[in-house]
Parts: C-alpha cells; structure tokens; sequence
C-alpha cells in the first residue's frame, strides 16, 4: 500500500509538469498581453512604454523560454509576481527590508472562498440528504412531486437574477442583511461577538444562494440512492423486527443510500477554491473566481499559471485521496492495488 | 448514529404544508416594508432645508474597480487617479472654466521663445507627514517619471524635458526643445511625490504605492483589499481643510449591486447608467426626494472608423455617404437613451477647442444613394449595391460593450436600406486589439476615444504615428492635418492654438474618416445630505471643488462610528 502512494506521488511530478506546460501554451496562445488591456488604449500612453513594459516582463522572448524561467521560479515554490498589481506576489506574501509585509493575491483571496464554498457545502447537505429522504419516501406523492418542482426552478433560475432579487428582498426592503461586501466598513472597531455576527450577516446571501441553486443534484442523487435501498430485504426485515420508522430510515436505509454521496463530495474539493465569477461581482467580495477572471483578461500571465497549478495540483491530490479511500472502503480494490 | 431532532422525518413530514404556508405568508408580509415609501414632509423638509457650512461627516462611494497602486503615473489607471487625486497635488489645475491656474505653483512664466517655463511654488508647503514640500520634490518626481526603469505610461510628454532644474526651494524651471503646448496641461497631471520618502525605492513594489504620505486634502486611513479605501482629513492640507472629515470608496465591481446599496441609503454617491439615470429612479419616488442626479458631458466619444487603407474607404465619397445614410440621433435616442449628444469635433462640445459652426454629417439617405451613385455603386437585382462585380459589403468589429453592439445593429439596419450589407462582430479586448487593430486587420471598427483637456491629438491622426502599437490605426494621413496638429502642439497662445483646432476638426469633419456617432454624459447620483456642491455645472464637472461638499450633522449616518 505504501508503495503504491509514494509511486503514485512521484507520478504527479511529471503530470503536473504536463499540465503547467500545456495551461502555459494555451494561455500564450490567446491573442495579447499584459499591454492590450483597455485601460492602456489611451492616447496619452505611448508605443515605446508599451514595448518596455513587454522586455521587463519578458513577454518579448520565445514562449518555451518563457515557460522555463516560470518553471525554474516554480520549483522553489515561488510563484512569481504579478504583472497587473506592480509585481504583487502572486501567492505567498513577501517582507521586503523595511519590514513591509506585502500579502499574495492568492493568500488574499482564497480564504474568503473556501469559506463561502464550504459552508455552501454543508448547507447544500443539510438541506438536499432531508429533502431527498421526503422526495424518495413520498415517491410519486405530492411532497416528492413538489420537490422535484423545487429543485429544478432552483437549478434554472440564473443565480445572479435570484441574487438581485433576494439582495432587493433582504436588504433594501427589509433591512436584514448587507447588500454586498465582506465585512463591515467598522469591522475593526467590533467586538469579536460583533465581528462574528458580521461576519455571518455578510456571508448569508453568498452561501445560500449557490447552496439553493445547487440542490438540485444532490437532492436526486440522495434520492435514488434511498429508492434503491428503501425496497432491499433487509430494510423490510428491520421493519418486521418492528424498529421505529425513523430508525429504519436513518439508521439502515440512508447510510447506504449516501455511499456514493461521499464520493462526489470527495471529488469536490478542487471545486472548492474556484469561486463563480459572477457571484463575486455582485457580493463585492473578492474571491478566486474573481481574481481568475481578472487575471486572464488583463493577460496577468502568472496570476494565471498560479491558479492553474493550485488547481491541479488539488485535483491530482483528491483523485488520490479518492482512490485510496476507495481502497480503504472496497476489499476489491484493495487487492486490485496491491496485485500492481 | 444519532439524529439531530430538527432532521426528525417523520415530524418534518408532518409539518411540511404548515411550514411552505408560513414560508410564503411571511414572504408576502415582508414584501410590504417601508424603506421603499415615499418621505414624509417632515423628512423632506429636514433634507432640503438650507444648511451652513460644517465640518465632519462621512461620504461613502461606490468605484467598479480597485487600484493597483496610488502613485498614479505608474499605475495609470482610473481607480487610481480618483483616489490619488484626494492625497496628492499637482503644480497646475484647472478652474471652474476649464483654464489653467496654480495649484501648488503661485505664478509661472513663460519665457519669449516659449521653450522654457518657470515655476514658483507657494511658500511653506508640507507633505502631511510635516516634512517640507518644495522644488527638490518636483524634480525628483519629473526624474522619476521619465526613468525607463520605472516605465511609467504618461512619460512620453515629460521625456520632452531637455532639462529641468531646482535652482532654489521654490523655483523649478524647465526647457523644451522646441515649444509644446500639451506641456502645460501635462504638469497639470503630475502629482508630486515625496522625495524623501521614495528616494532609491522601487515605485512599482514600495510599499509607499498603498500607505501613501501627499500634500492634498486627505490622508489614506486603512485600505481592505478588495474591499474599501478610507481617507480622512489631511490637517495640514496645502489648500487649506477640507469639510468633509471621511471619504469611504467601496469597491463593488457590479453596477446593479452598487445601486442596490444605494437604494438601501449604504452609500451616498456612483456612477449610474441611462436607464437607471432616466427610468428607475425617476419612477421611485423615495430615490427622487433623497438623490440629486448629475449629467455632465465626458470628454469621450463614440465613433465609426473606417480602415483606410482598404478599398472602398479610401474613397471621400464611400465615407461621406455612409455617413450620411448613419441616423446618429437614432442611436442617442435608442441606444443612450437620449443621454447623449451629436457632435461635429473631437472635443467635447462648449469647451474652447470645439468649433461652433461645425455641424455633424444629418440623416440624409438620398444624399448617401446618390454620392455612392457617383462613385460607380449601382443597385443589383438582390438590392445591394454593386461596382465592378464586387458587392459594397464590410464587417463592423466592436468590442463586447452593449452600448457600441447596439449602435452598430442600428447602423447596420439603416445601411442595408441604402443596399450596403453589413456584418457584426464583438470580440473579446485583448484579442480585438492584439489580431485586428493592431495588424490593421479590420473593414469597420465602432470604437471610442477618452480624450484629456488638452486638445493635441498628435497620437490619433498624425500620419506618422501609424502601425504597431500607436494609435492612428485607421491609416490616416493628410498633409494638411499633419501640418496642424504639428502646429497646434508649438503654439502656447491660446487663442492662436484654438483657431487652429477649429481649422483642424474642420478639415477632419470634411474628410470623414470616422463618422461621430455620439457623446455620452457622464451620469451621477449624489445623496441630498451632501450639500454645497457647485450648482449649476460648472464645464470643470460634478466633482468641481469638492472639499467644499460638507454634510450636515442632522443629515449623518448614525451607524458609522468614527
């Protein structure tokens, strides 16, 4: 088993080189650089700064030459700076000799997305394995029927449509939660009771919309997976040793049921740093997918790379993790692993 | 396992009908707050009323985007400058009208042969940080700017500078080759940096470029990125104290989220679009009591900008006829919404530099079909005009902004009614720039140009400044233009240099190598707690002396804490 880890490993060095070096043609391969951005088509800028700013970030050179000076930066872990934010690093912050601490685009924005995200998670399972237990015990029902209905507005509403509306519910109509941002503009002047409830009054629209709008999946998943067990043998003999309906539905029946569930959970986690665009803009709250967005339209080349490489590094790691799991789980994989 | 009580399914089931009725009664019942209805006349009369002038106060703003720096000729972006505009000043400025006067310089001097201009500077300026502000600063930001290491954007016009110099704390003097006008609206744009705070840092990673030390009326107080930028009152302001003691500018990249807020009263002032500008609130009555709206002309414009190096564009006549088949005011009407205006210049209108008796090409389809006529075009079974087997068609290219898309489905309506048959296309910048402009690659472009205050457009139509990265990308080139815009940039007299812009966008109009389709105002909203700003208009805009906008203290905020 060990063996096959650490083979598994060392296998992802050369994938990981792979994929970098292929992001890094296709990124090069869309049209114009760092200098076409919309903000330097203005007449008052001149050509020949242009061409200065492409030999100090070496965008003049041969693409290959690029991707090595990239790569030999990366194998320090280091990378790089930004062009678009004056050479900001791009994920780790950096202490120059002052004492001045300059944090990392990534460091800035990746917290503030694994929480959206995770919570989004959580509440998703919260509300989809219930959800999806009703749906498949009243099958066909009125209860079933309407959660089906649910979902599936959920699943087609356009979510910044739905964003702009519960923003307009629940925040200029009503005046329970903020409209968008991360905190408030006094967050620092709270108290840490204070802090804690800002803090979830800001993130309440931004996790339960995609949450709602997610259930869809889920909700089906959890329940076909219970139709499936609800009519196996032995839940109708948990029912004849007379357990309660409740008992026979949570305990036997929906742990079964939710066996393929940890593995879409589990091939989720990548998923879990790439925020939505969108739904950044809208909450003003400077996320992954935002930073991603921006990056690739000013061309800001290592930004890009930076994101690209978290991104399949964490999905070469959760396959594995996936894998061994399985292995872990399943005694015919585990002989399947060890026979190689 | 155990199970949480409230995931108890039989229950849940039980409840589930009285629990989807409470859901959408309480809907229901929410729906009808308050913070939507109209003021009372007790409210109105509180935020109208006359008020004196006071200090203090918050005034929280909305921007689209954040800046990557605030030393503003490096990172030469628009967020920028509207921050770093409050923190730093510059030698000139411009007055309520438009023409220039001194901001830190008390008087200048232009020598006879109009290549050497002197500066002296006010006596007993400070950096807030209570250094002293003086010449040595000026010249160390000119040196700065034009430094190829630093590769500032702006520093084509101060590498100009044969040689600059400090003789004495309050004099700085420099000298040009020949003369150049643009100069002194080029040291209207340069904010003066701290030479003792940056000497020998690197102005792209010093940690200066976010914990900026200016001379302005505000100091930067905490910056969340991605989130907000607080300033407050520098007290030993340069120009004397501002009134307003907090500016607060959040970022909320979403236009429709930043309204949001503002129809919630979470900010005081953005940018608006027409039809929130002439739809939305206009038709609510509690945002037409609480915001002042603002329209003021940009100094940009939309055009249409023919390739003129490709057939049949290099013809006067192909031009002028399309020209004249384009319904400007159709586009204005539909497209801005009629926030917009016809022009005949590539000034903006009621300045100095726009001509008066210029009048843009009118809707004329008649006029169009017969100088197309003229040039050989005639009319085919298909209804499309034809000459030597070639049909008149071309593509439009336009990048993905929904104001420009609109114009050109309604240029292209109009044109296939003359028998001209036109496609569309919206490209992403990047590559519309990079694959088209730039390799000249392109029939028809529908593009806009951001102008500054000083009328040279060396860049846009000079005949020389064409291929690769410049800017005269359409191919434009006439002797007599070139020899204007040549003109204009050595002239320093006003008056003289004004009559040889008229003649300039005369020559330009009558050549028609883009048709003008319009020029958007600039749309506002400002919350009526923020009084004393300048009214009506002033052409120098809204934000014309906002140090003295004050907000009274019955009209604060109360959940902000200071």
């Amino acid at each position: 088993m060990l063996n096959y880890i650490i083979k598994r490993i060392l296998w992802m060095i050369p994938l990981l080189i792979g994929i970098s070096l292929i992001s890094f043609l296709i990124m090069h391969l869309a049209p114009g650089d760092i200098t076409n951005n919309e903000g330097a088509f203005n007449p008052k800028t001149s050509a020949e700064s242009r061409q200065k700013l492409r030999e100090l970030y070496n965008l003049d050179k041969p693409v290959i030459v690029q991707y090595s000076l990239w790569l030999k930066r990366m194998v320090k872990l280091d990378f790089g700076n930004s062009f678009q934010t004056h050479r900001k690093p791009v994920f780790w912050g950096t202490t120059d000799k002052e004492g001045n601490y300059t944090p990392g685009m990534i460091q800035e924005s990746i917290g503030k997305t694994l929480i959206i995200n995770i919570l989004g998670l959580i509440v998703t399972l919260m509300l989809a394995i219930p959800l999806g237990v009703i749906a498949a015990r009243k099958y066909g029902q009125w209860q079933d029927k309407s959660i089906t209905l649910f979902n599936f507005v959920g699943f087609s509403i356009p979510s910044f449509w739905l964003i702009l509306l519960l923003m307009y519910w629940v925040g200029v109509i009503n005046n329970w939660f903020p409209i968008s941002g991360w905190q408030s503009l006094n967050y620092e002047s709270l108290s840490t009771w204070e802090q804690i409830k800002d803090r979830f009054a800001h993130l309440f629209l931004p996790v339960m919309v995609p949450s709602i709008t997610g259930l869809a999946g889920i909700t089906l998943f959890v329940k076909n997976g219970m139709l499936d067990v609800l009519y196996q043998d032995y839940i109708t003999t948990a029912r004849s040793k007379g357990l309660s309906e409740h008992k026979v539905v949570y305990t036997h029946a929906l742990r079964n049921a939710l066996l393929p569930l940890i593995t879409i959970v589990g091939l989720s986690i990548p998923g879990l740093i790439g925020g939505s665009v969108i739904a950044e803009s809208i909450f003003a709250i400077n996320g992954m997918g935002k930073l991603f967005f921006d990056a690739v339209t000013a061309r800001d080349f290592p930004v890009v790379m930076g994101i690209l490489t978290i991104g399949s590094a964490l999905t070469l790691i959760g396959n594995l993790v996936a894998d061994i799991a399985y292995a872990w789980a399943d005694p015919r994989v585990r002989r399947g692993v060890m026979q190689q | 396992m155990k199970i949480p009580a409230f995931l108890n399914i039989t229950k849940l089931e039980r409840n589930a009908k009285a629990y989807i009725c409470c859901f959408f009664v309480a809907v229901g019942l929410s729906a009808c707050g308050d913070s939507t209805k109209s003021l009372t006349s007790e409210e109105l009369n509180k935020l109208n009323k006359a008020y004196p002038t006071e200090d203090g106060g918050t005034m929280i703003s909305a921007m689209i985007g954040e800046p990557s720096s605030l030393i503003y000729m490096i990172a030469g972006e628009a967020p920028s400058s509207a921050i770093s505009a409050n923190i730093f000043n510059t030698l000139l400025k411009y007055n309520k009208d438009l023409d220039l006067t001194g901001e830190l310089v008390e008087n200048w001097k232009i020598s006879n042969d109009q290549k050497t201009i002197t500066f002296k500077l006010k006596p007993n300026l400070k950096w807030a940080d209570g250094k002293p502000l003086t010449t040595a600063d000026v010249l160390w930001t000119w040196k700065a700017v034009t430094d190829d290491k630093n590769g500032s954007p702006y520093a084509s016009d101060y590498q100009l500078v044969k040689s600059a110099e400090a003789p004495d704390p309050l004099t700085f003097r420099v000298t040009y080759n020949e003369p150049f006008a643009p100069a002194m609206d080029s040291w209207a744009g340069l904010q003066i940096l701290p030479k003792h705070l940056l000497e020998g840092q690197d102005l792209h990673t010093t940690s200066f470029t976010h914990k900026p030390v200016g001379s302005s009326f505000y100091k930067l107080d905490s910056w969340t990125a991605g989130q907000n930028i607080q300033l407050s009152r520098n007290s030993t302001s340069v120009l004397g104290p501002a009134n307003i003691d907090k500016l607060v500018s959040r970022i909320i990249p979403d236009n429709s989220a930043q309204f949001l807020e503002l129809m919630a009263d979470n900010i005081d002032s953005m940018g608006l679009d027409p039809t929130q500008f002439s739809r939305i609130v206009p038709a609510r009555p509690k945002l037409n009591q609480t915001l002042n709206l603002y329209k003021e002309l940009g100094s940009g414009y939309t055009y249409l900008g023919f390739n003129l190096k490709r057939k049949p564009f290099d013809e006067v006549r192909v031009r002028k006829a399309i020209n004249y088949a384009i319904d400007k005011q159709e586009i204005i009407d539909g497209v801005y919404l009629g926030l917009g205006i016809n022009i005949a210049s590539p000034y903006k209108p009621g300045t100095r530099w726009s001509n008066p008796d210029l009048k843009n090409y009118a809707y004329d389809p008649e006029k169009a079909k017969a100088l197309l006529k003229e040039a050989g075009f005639v009319i085919n079974n298909d209804g499309i005009l034809v000459r030597d087997g070639k049909p008149l068609s071309f593509e439009i290219l336009t990048n993905q902004n929904k104001e420009r898309e609109k114009s050109a489905v309604l240029i292209q309506r109009r044109l296939k009614a003359i028998g001209i048959q036109v496609t569309i296309r919206p490209l992403e910048w990047a590559s519309f720039i990079s694959n088209f402009i730039k390799k000249g690659d392109f029939d028809v472009v529908i593009l806009g140009w951001g102008l500054g205050l000083d009328p040279d457009q060396f860049n846009i139509w000079h005949s020389s400044e064409q291929g690769g990265d410049k800017f005269n990308f359409i191919g434009y080139s006439n002797p007599k233009v070139d020899r204007l815009l040549v003109q204009g940039r050595m002239e320093l007299n006003p008056d003289k240099r004004q009559a040889i812009y008229h003649a300039f966008a005369k020559e330009l109009l009558e050549d028609s190598p883009i048709v003008y389709l319009s020029a958007g105002y600039g749309l506002s909203a400002i919350h009526k707690r923020v009084k004393g700003i300048v009214d009506p208009i002033p052409p120098a805009g809204v934000g014309y002396e906002s140090e003295k906008w004050f907000i009274p203290s019955p009209l604060r905020r109360n959940e902000i804490v200071n």
